[in-house]
């Protein structure tokens, strides 16, 4: 909206479609969106957040529009910016001549925790500190655009606009086009050609990311996939002999472009941050040599302050030879002695903000201070003045927001923009788009996600054909986009194998207590079944023990699928994020214990459905469903070896309960439409080849699987389970199917050869993980002395 | 002019395999006006699988270390000879006084000397280093308008000396000095974190100092010993240069102290870091022996 609280010309085509269309377009744009976000897994995490962790994104369906000439000033302005900062990088890491010739004030990088000393000296490739740089910009009421703050550490939030775009674009489908919006693929294209840039031969990048709990760890997940490069954390990889590896599932791969989102002093706990467990060892060593790139360069975080804005304006013609084309919101820093005179005799129109990142001060607000606020607020700012900056107090303009609890009316809500731009071999390229941010509440004027505001995403329209050429641009090369196999992370496979072992556990825990909770009371076996439950962990539906229980598998079972995450769909990824808050809600009401799990049941069913039909079929994949097949077997060869190995013939509705558990009641009634009987009923579970919850069925399904993952990898297949199953085999053919059932020496024999298989199988799963996961086994950790 | 042998031993036994580390090492004696570097070795057992010398950012030599095959110990021996120069230093009186220095040191828009520039590296906070009101307060007395900022140092390094016990054992590496400045107990790193803080808060630049001390016994005697690495501390104290004061001992640094290197804190020089993969718990022991030597 405009000074005059009119809406600008460029949205009327805009307002007027939606309203032209349907009175009630809002509305159901707004659900749609909101359906959207859920249904992919669209999350930002909130520290300390009681909603806890993956809170959905808020995304506003109503676009944010720049016309193509306000966009124009936009675009020049920040590539100008970004290419301006890049020149203060290469100098305050290496001559420092803007502090020697009183350009800069020494006091803002040195006191800075992003002021990386072991970075000093260091010369990236092409001297490009800032592959991707970030403006956050605001409006004032007469329609300019301002730089509120610079983000040269690892912006965060492209992927999320990228997003935001494709929900937006299907909501209003017609308007899109009939608008003419600049698309953003091309954008993510030109990032990928970017970070390989300088790569040789079947370059190798990563997405470097802190790990699960991040905030924005949904866009690290997001990027890694549109950039066909694989996700990992700091122990995924290894320095040796200063060149960076990827401990793949076939070996070491040799790493030369990292996207971090990482924070810089995070990254080396040997020469930076001595505490960190989330970086990787020795990659300073490896970036020093130039044997691998960091995107952004480490160091780059040090121009996150708004300090620096006020001396950027002078230093445009020296480094760059232009005028600065965007303003940045007035800033005085303190450090200066006049500027702190000017602060204190105006501080009630002013705001104050931190200089360096880590001082935990939020932006405070002169005018809302009373005097002895005031007077603590000025003693503060004299006793240290260089660790504070005063900024203009800027009324953010507003704009149109839908996202309300009644989304049938606009209100009007303070609002940012963030502009990203990429390095190209042709200078910094800026994305025609971006996140729109907007505060909480209409009197809020401080936007940020973390402050509990929303999103929009941002329409830039286009004049001429300049786009044209956008709109044909693939998202990303075809020869790259292959993500090939052997570049498969090792803890990425670790984490699938142990998220199908869970699912499988879930559910023979989940079979094994509702088939027990079916029993009557005054059943002879009764006792015995109970203590079985109790040998697999599984008492009670809401065991409040955490261990060995179902609660205990179900969120472990998160935690691994949450590892996995760049290799699920979003389908997969919401049935599993269902299936926890299905099982919280139903401890929190202390539901039925059948219904809920029988509803548990229902979602396992669906995600051994996507397992099979919905993920790409790799080594991964591969050792996902051999944990599956594994814990199966185990499970059930312990189940029927512990019967077999006691005393007495069971009874029919022992048989049932074995048969229930084992998912095969139904297939023996209608195979032998008779009460089940021992022999038969081992015959099924055993050695049924038809049965998919047989152990021969499992046995089978696993060495087809081991045979594959060999032939991949060009190693032998093991040959563990080999023994145990021929013993098994031969068993049948001397005792099964005879007129007489099973006698007490067959039954015992049995009994030994299925703990045998037991046995074998734990044992596989070792060498498995030895063989495949030996590399990850430890964690590290810093000494000193 | 004194001459010494220094030998200094680390080693680490790891209850299970290391299977994979990465060390960075600060035992390379600095060269510099009072200090000359005769002979230097560092012994490594068991070999690395890599290594490479460098200066790092303040100009200390530094060797990083990898080792790629599994090990349950690894030893490591600096030794060296070096020659300590007397340092001839003038009156402390002559240095400028500390808040003319403080206001030169800060920005002013204009351009700063390279010695200058050079300071104004060890005048903010750093890891160890936070800077509070409270060192500031502790110090209030003795930062006067005026005073000479080697006076001033000399004062606070007797003030530490007189008000804090040297307990070890009493902190870790991790203690912070603000613990310190409550509890008034500490070994010569805190003491030295300690006074650079209370330096910084005053907005004047000092540096931490890794090294060795002669141990000197009461009757004047020379003793074989100085069973640890020693740490002081540096001011910058123009005209004079950078005075090195030991509040541990209460003493200018002259022909006792062994400089290995120096930074803003004992993060950037700490004798040996590293980042170890595996190993379960371990066994550390330091081994320190300073001797003179005849001329």
């Amino acid at each position: 909206m405009d000074s005059h609280g009119q809406v600008r010309s460029h949205w009327h085509p805009l307002v007027e479609g939606i309203f032209e269309d349907d009175a009630r377009a809002a509305r159901r744009a707004t659900e749609y969106t909101r359906r959207m976000i859920v249904e992919n897994g669209i999350t930002y995490n909130v520290y300390a957040d009681r909603q806890g962790r993956d809170r959905p994104w808020i995304l506003d369906p109503l676009p944010y529009l720049i016309s193509a000439q306000e966009w124009q000033t936009i675009e020049a302005g920040v590539a100008q910016r970004a290419k301006l900062l890049n020149a203060v990088l290469i100098d305050l890491y290496g001559k420092q001549e803007l502090l020697s010739q009183g350009a800069l004030p020494s006091e803002i990088p040195f006191g800075h925790p992003s002021f990386l000393w072991p970075c000093t000296g260091i010369t990236p490739p092409g001297d490009r500190w800032l592959s991707m740089y970030a403006a956050d910009l605001a409006r004032s009421a007469d329609g300019r655009w301002w730089v509120i703050a610079d983000r040269t550490q690892a912006p965060s939030g492209p992927g999320y606009a990228l997003e935001n775009r494709q929900i937006v674009r299907r909501a209003f489908p017609h308007l899109a086009q009939a608008m003419d919006v600049r698309p953003l693929g091309a954008f993510f294209a030109a990032l990928r050609d970017e970070l390989l840039r300088d790569a040789e031969e079947e370059p190798l990048a990563v997405v470097l990311t802190p790990g699960s709990f991040n905030e924005t760890y949904f866009e690290h997940v997001y990027l890694a996939r549109q950039l066909g490069f694989p996700l990992v954390e700091g122990h995924d990889l290894t320095v040796r002999d200063e060149k960076v590896f990827l401990k793949t599932l076939s070996g070491l791969r040799r790493v030369h472009t990292i996207l971090r989102r990482l924070d810089d002093d995070f990254c080396d706990p040997v020469e930076l941050r001595v505490d960190s467990a989330l970086g990787v060892p020795g990659l300073l060593g490896a970036i020093r040599k130039g044997y691998v790139t960091l995107d952004n360069a480490l160091g780059s975080g040090v121009l996150e302050s708004a300090a620096w804005l006020g001396f950027l304006p002078p230093l445009a013609e020296p480094l760059i030879g232009e005028k600065l084309r965007l303003s940045s919101v007035a800033s005085w820093w303190c450090g200066e002695p006049p500027a702190l005179g000017y602060v204190i005799a105006n501080l009630s129109s002013l705001v104050i903000k931190p200089t360096y990142p880590n001082q935990k001060l939020g932006p405070i607000f002169g005018s809302d201070l009373n005097d002895e606020e005031r007077e603590v607020l000025i003693a503060r700012i004299r006793a240290r003045p260089h660790a504070f900056v005063a900024q203009e107090h800027l009324a953010f303009s507003q704009a149109p927001v839908w996202y309300t609890k009644n989304a049938d009316t606009f209100s009007a809500r303070a609002l940012g923009i963030r502009v990203y731009a990429i390095a190209t071999a042709n200078g910094y390229r800026v994305m025609p788009g971006g996140l729109a941010r907007f505060a909480s509440d209409a009197h809020a004027e401080i936007v940020s996600m973390q402050r509990g505001g929303g999103s929009k995403d941002i329409w830039v329209l286009c004049d001429s054909e300049e786009a044209s050429e956008e709109a044909t641009a693939p998202i990303a090369r075809a020869d790259r986009t292959v993500h090939r196999h052997h570049e498969l992370p090792s803890t990425l496979v670790e984490n699938l194998f142990w998220m199908g072992r869970y699912a499988e556990r879930c559910d023979y825990k989940t079979r094994l207590l509702r088939a027990t909770l079916g029993l009557r009371r005054n059943l002879p076996f009764r006792g015995q079944a109970m203590e079985i439950c109790k040998h697999f962990g599984s008492t009670a539906v809401f065991d409040p023990e955490k261990r060995f229980t179902l609660r205990g598998d179900i969120s472990r079972l998160g935690e691994s699928a949450a590892r996995v995450r760049s290799s699920l769909s979003g389908e997969n990824w919401r049935a599993l994020t269902v299936l926890q808050r299905d099982f919280r809600r139903a401890e929190t009401a202390r539901s039925d214990a059948r219904e809920t799990l029988d509803s548990l049941l229902l979602s396992l069913a669906a995600i051994a459905g996507f397992a099979l039909d919905d993920m790409t079929q790799d080594d991964g994949w591969r050792l996902m469903m051999i944990g599956r097949r594994l814990e199966r077997l185990q499970f059930l060869a312990e189940l029927l070896s512990r019967r077999l190995g006691s005393e007495g013939t069971p009874l029919r509705q022992e048989l049932e309960w074995i048969l229930e558990i084992g998912d095969s009641a139904i297939t023996y009634r209608t195979r032998y439409r008779a009460p089940p009987v021992w022999d038969t009923t081992i015959d099924l579970l055993v050695y049924d080849e038809r049965n998919p919850r047989a152990l021969a069925f499992q046995w089978r399904a696993i060495n087809t699987l081991l045979i594959e993952v060999a032939e991949s990898l060009g190693s032998k297949p093991q040959e563990t389970l080999y023994e145990a199953v021929s013993k098994l085999v031969a068993f049948k053919y001397t005792n099964l199917g005879g007129e007489i059932g099973l006698a007490t020496g067959p039954r015992l024999i049995l009994a030994r050869h299925l703990t045998d298989l037991m046995s074998a199988s734990a044992q596989l799963s070792d060498q498995l993980t030895s063989q495949h996961f030996s590399h990850l086994e430890f964690d590290s950790r810093a000494v000193s002395a | 002019m004194t001459r010494y042998a220094v030998r200094h031993a680390t080693t680490y036994e790891y209850k299970g395999d290391v299977v994979h580390s990465h060390h960075l090492l600060h035992l390379t004696p600095r060269e510099f006006a009072f200090q000359r570097c005769l002979t230097h070795s560092i012994e490594l057992d068991p070999q690395p699988s890599f290594t490479r010398n460098d200066i790092d950012a303040f100009g200390n030599g530094i060797a990083r270390l990898e080792y790629d095959r599994a090990h349950n110990k690894l030893a490591v021996t600096a030794q060296m000879q070096v020659e300590i120069f007397a340092r001839y230093l003038g009156p402390l009186e002559a240095a400028e006084p500390w808040d003319a220095l403080r206001n030169r040191l800060s920005y002013h828009a204009s351009p700063m000397s390279g010695a200058d520039l050079d300071a104004c590296r060890f005048r903010m906070r750093s890891g160890h280093v936070p800077i509070k009101l409270a060192f500031e307060e502790y110090t209030r007395d003795i930062f006067v308008p005026g005073c000479s900022v080697a006076t001033a140092a000399h004062a606070l390094m007797g003030k530490i000396y007189r008000e804090f016990k040297y307990a070890p054992g009493s902190t870790t590496n991790r203690t912070s000095i603000l613990d310190v400045l409550k509890t008034r107990r500490g070994v010569c790193q805190d003491f030295a974190h300690l006074m650079i803080a209370c330096i910084r808060s005053w907005g004047l630049a000092a540096r931490y100092v890794s090294g060795y001390i002669r141990t000197v016994r009461k009757g004047g005697e020379a003793a074989i010993g100085g069973d640890a690495s020693h740490a002081w501390v540096s001011v910058y104290c123009p005209p004079l240069g950078w005075v090195d004061f030991d509040p541990t001992n209460d003493c200018l640094v002259a022909e006792d102290h062994v400089t290995l290197a120096w930074g803003r804190d004992f993060g950037d020089v700490s004798p040996l870091r590293g980042v170890i993969v595996g190993g379960g718990g371990h066994k550390l022991e330091v081994d320190v022996r300073v001797q003179p030597l005849g001329i």
